[in-house]
């Protein structure tokens, strides 16, 4: 089982939409897989027409005072469920910071899951805390999406940085380009320069498509009602890219 | 977490209206349904040992082909279903036989060195439906199912909705197959397999066969008519074997056929008095005849059957050097094998059946010899003297006494064995299971030591017949050697072993469990 998480310290630069649409992507190469809405926002939870909603709220999950089996649903594609995000998420890290080893417990909590899938997408939400140190702790890989501003490429170095400061295990790192307008030279130069210059970064980008936006109106994946649009080759794109460096 | 499934099958009445009408009608505004794509057309076989171990062990195997990948589908008493994709299978087949997974896995266990046939084929249409909620949620999937058997016989099934919940959507779905039974006046029961469904509707039920003898007798009725009745049921036991024998389905066929010719044999040996005269001698003549037909098949079957284990118990040699005595063993029983298949398509086996068949049943209703002999007293009479031979014979064996003695236990301990399970239904099962098992212990080691001897001798009859073939390199017959010793220790175990089984066997507890079973005949 691998465990990708879908991060970043900014918002709204598209962590959703990837983990959406690649764990789509993934369930419908056959692979058995599992999205974790970690986001109070819910929006993975809204874009699978799932409620948001877990009987005894994060803190039952993270205490293991409830299975986190129980949990799940399946979403409307085949291999594909999802474990729902719960209002309570936006106090985990109090809930966390109550457990032993708070930075160890989400690995801990997923290890059984092994059995059930073969990969485990994780959709954080933004910013730096004790979750987000345990979803470091947790994952084999980050994908990181990165809207092409200097801004965001210095959030990338600090999010390395970061990383490489921690004890223990450490996850890759694959960062891509998301919300790419091709229309601005400076989007277009950035993002064809730095995965030349930098491993970490994915060759494949994601332009800003309304497709993309319309996942929210449809509800589901762009796979699953634009098949043949161009945001649909491009996050298979990104898929298979995904699985060739981190599975 | 095994997803909720419940079937509903609806009445004869509701064929005037389409299935999915009914159902649309049914959900009513809580839930909408969707199509999820055109019928699709299902060929299923469901598959079974022929001594339905699967059924017995409330289990259902389907071969599933259309236009989805073709799978194995095993489902288990709770509903639990295994699948694995397997297509360009045929059959019958032998669980080690199918492509790995998980329904070979669990097979393996369930149904041994039998293998498995088709018992019934079947070819339905399948709709799917999408449940939605006020989401347009998917929270269920129903599929119709319209199935037309097609073998053993034409038959049309009612048709079945069946209700599948999406995982973490199980209240959902148990209110979607509540809503949907009510409108068709049915319940909503488990989902199992319509297997059982296709074979009543073509007249057949399953566990038609058992290996075990199930002939229920009454302690009054005449002895005569008592022991035509065992012989019917081990004549109709032999001919059921026979097809599968012939088309060699798997060992146990041949198996169950030698053991209906041998329980004959006995019958007529230790009861056959009580027919009319000359019976016995005309028709047990017969009977050695065809129960010496098949032992050359049956000893090299017991051969291959065990030689993995011999061959993983090497110590010297290596398993690979005795591939040679694989091949060699199973040419020999492909050429036994041939003799076999022309004996039971001869005419004398023919004439034997048919001529046995017909003097049973035209055996006159009255008591026949031995006037009042009820069945009761006749199995009395001769479990006890069969017990009491066993008990002297084996009183005499000393640890000098010839293997030969311990040969003829052997035979004793099976004509006891054979009476006992001729007239179990005339005893309380418990105390027959009790003395079964105190016997069966002794059977097994004298079994023992006589197989290992017998296949000693057997081994180096094959070593000097390999000695004239081509290409067989030495390493072959030195590993057959350490097997040779191998079988010699074992034989000296089961001999060291002897003594303490039958000191158990004759030990008055074991006497006095006798001396109850005997006691508790009239029912």
């Amino acid at each position: 089982m691998k465990i990708l998480a879908t991060y970043n310290i900014k918002g709204g630069v598209g962590k959703t939409a990837t983990a959406v649409n690649l764990s789509y992507l993934a369930a419908q190469d056959g692979l058995r897989v599992l999205l974790w809405d970690l986001d109070p926002q819910a929006a993975a939870s809204f874009l699978f027409r799932i409620r948001p909603r877990v009987k005894g709220g994060g803190r039952a999950l993270i205490r293991g005072s409830r299975e986190i089996d129980a949990s799940i649903k399946g979403t409307d594609f085949e291999r594909l469920d999802l474990l729902p995000a719960d209002f309570t998420y936006r106090n985990l890290d109090l809930v966390l910071g109550a457990t032993k080893k708070p930075t160890r417990r989400l690995a801990r909590l997923l290890a059984p899951l092994g059995a059930d899938y073969d990969v485990i997408f994780l959709d954080c939400p933004p910013g730096i805390s004790l979750l987000s140190e345990s979803v470091l702790y947790a994952a084999d890989s980050l994908l990181v999406p990165l809207i092409p501003t200097t801004l965001s490429v210095r959030t990338l170095d600090q999010l390395t940085e970061f990383i490489g400061g921690l004890d223990g295990h450490r996850p890759d790192v694959l960062a891509f380009f998301s919300m790419i307008d091709r229309r601005k030279r400076l989007h277009l130069e950035i993002a064809s320069q730095l995965p030349e210059e930098r491993a970490d970064v994915a060759a494949t980008i994601i332009p800003s498509l309304s497709l993309i936006e319309r996942m929210s109106v449809e509800r589901a994946p762009v796979g699953a009602f634009a098949p043949r649009s161009r945001a649909a080759q491009s996050y298979r794109e990104l898929w298979t890219e995904v699985r060739a460096r981190a599975l | 977490m095994l997803p909720y499934a419940r079937v509903v099958v609806l009445p004869a009445d509701a064929a005037g209206q389409p299935a999915d009408e009914t159902a649309r009608g049914a959900l009513g505004s809580r839930f909408t349904l969707a199509s999820a794509g055109r019928p699709r057309t299902v060929r299923r076989a469901w598959l079974d040992t022929f001594d339905w171990r699967l059924h017995r062990a409330g289990c259902t195997l389907e071969h599933v082909t259309g236009p989805r990948p073709a799978e194995l589908v095993l489902t288990g008493r709770d509903g639990a279903q295994l699948t694995q994709q397997a297509s360009r299978l045929s059959w019958p087949a032998l669980a080690g036989e199918l492509p790995a997974g998980p329904v070979r896995d669990r097979l393996e266990a369930l149904s041994g060195i039998r293998a498995v046939q088709p018992v019934a084929r079947a070819v339905s249409t399948v709709q799917d439906l999408r449940v939605l909620n006020t989401d347009a949620k998917t929270v269920a999937w129903i599929s119709l199912d319209h199935t037309a058997v097609r073998q053993p016989a034409a038959a049309q099934l009612p048709t079945r909705l069946l209700v599948t919940a999406v995982r973490g959507y199980q209240a959902e779905a148990q209110q979607v197959a509540r809503l949907l039974a009510d409108a068709a006046g049915a319940a909503a029961g488990p989902a199992g397999s319509p297997l059982d469904a296709a074979l009543a509707a073509a007249g057949r039920r399953a566990e038609d066969y058992s290996s075990k003898l199930d002939v229920h007798l009454s302690p009054g009725m005449p002895a005569q008519a008592a022991l035509r009745d065992v012989l019917l049921y081990l004549l109709d036991a032999l001919e059921a074997n026979v097809p599968g024998t012939i088309r060699d389905v798997d060992t146990e066929f041949l198996h169950d056929l030698r053991v209906a010719v041998r329980r004959t044999r006995s019958a007529l040996k230790l009861a056959g008095d009580v027919l009319p005269s000359g019976l016995r001698e005309r028709f047990g003549t017969e009977f050695k005849w065809l129960g010496d037909l098949t032992t050359p098949t049956r000893d090299l079957d017991v051969y291959l059957l065990g030689y993995q284990d011999m061959a993983a118990a090497l110590i010297s040699a290596k398993p690979a050097e005795l591939a040679p005595f694989h091949a060699h063993l199973r040419a020999q029983r492909a050429a036994e094998y041939r003799k076999l298949v022309r004996g039971l398509r001869s005419a004398r086996f023919t004439r034997l059946t048919c001529e046995w068949r017909a003097v049973l049943t035209g055996l006159p209703p009255g008591r026949g010899r031995r006037g009042g002999y009820s069945a009761a007293e006749l199995a009395a009479d001769r479990i006890g003297r069969a017990h009491r031979r066993v008990l002297r014979q084996g009183q005499a064996i000393t640890p000098d006494s010839p293997p030969e003695r311990l040969h003829d236990l052997r035979k004793r301990c099976k004509e006891l064995r054979y009476l006992l399970e001729i007239f179990a239904s005339l005893y309380s099962p418990r105390a027959h299971q009790r003395v079964v098992k105190d016997l069966k212990g002794l059977q097994d080691c004298l079994g023992e030591f006589q197989d290992r001897q017998v296949q000693q001798e057997e081994i180096r009859e094959f070593a000097s017949q390999m000695m004239g073939e081509e290409g067989v390199p030495p390493t072959a017959l030195l590993a057959m050697g350490e097997l040779a010793g191998q079988l010699g220790l074992a034989q000296q175990g089961a001999r060291d072993e002897f003594a303490g089984q039958f000191r158990e066997f004759a030990s008055p507890a074991s006497e006095h469990r006798f001396r109850v079973l005997m006691g508790g005949t009239s029912r």
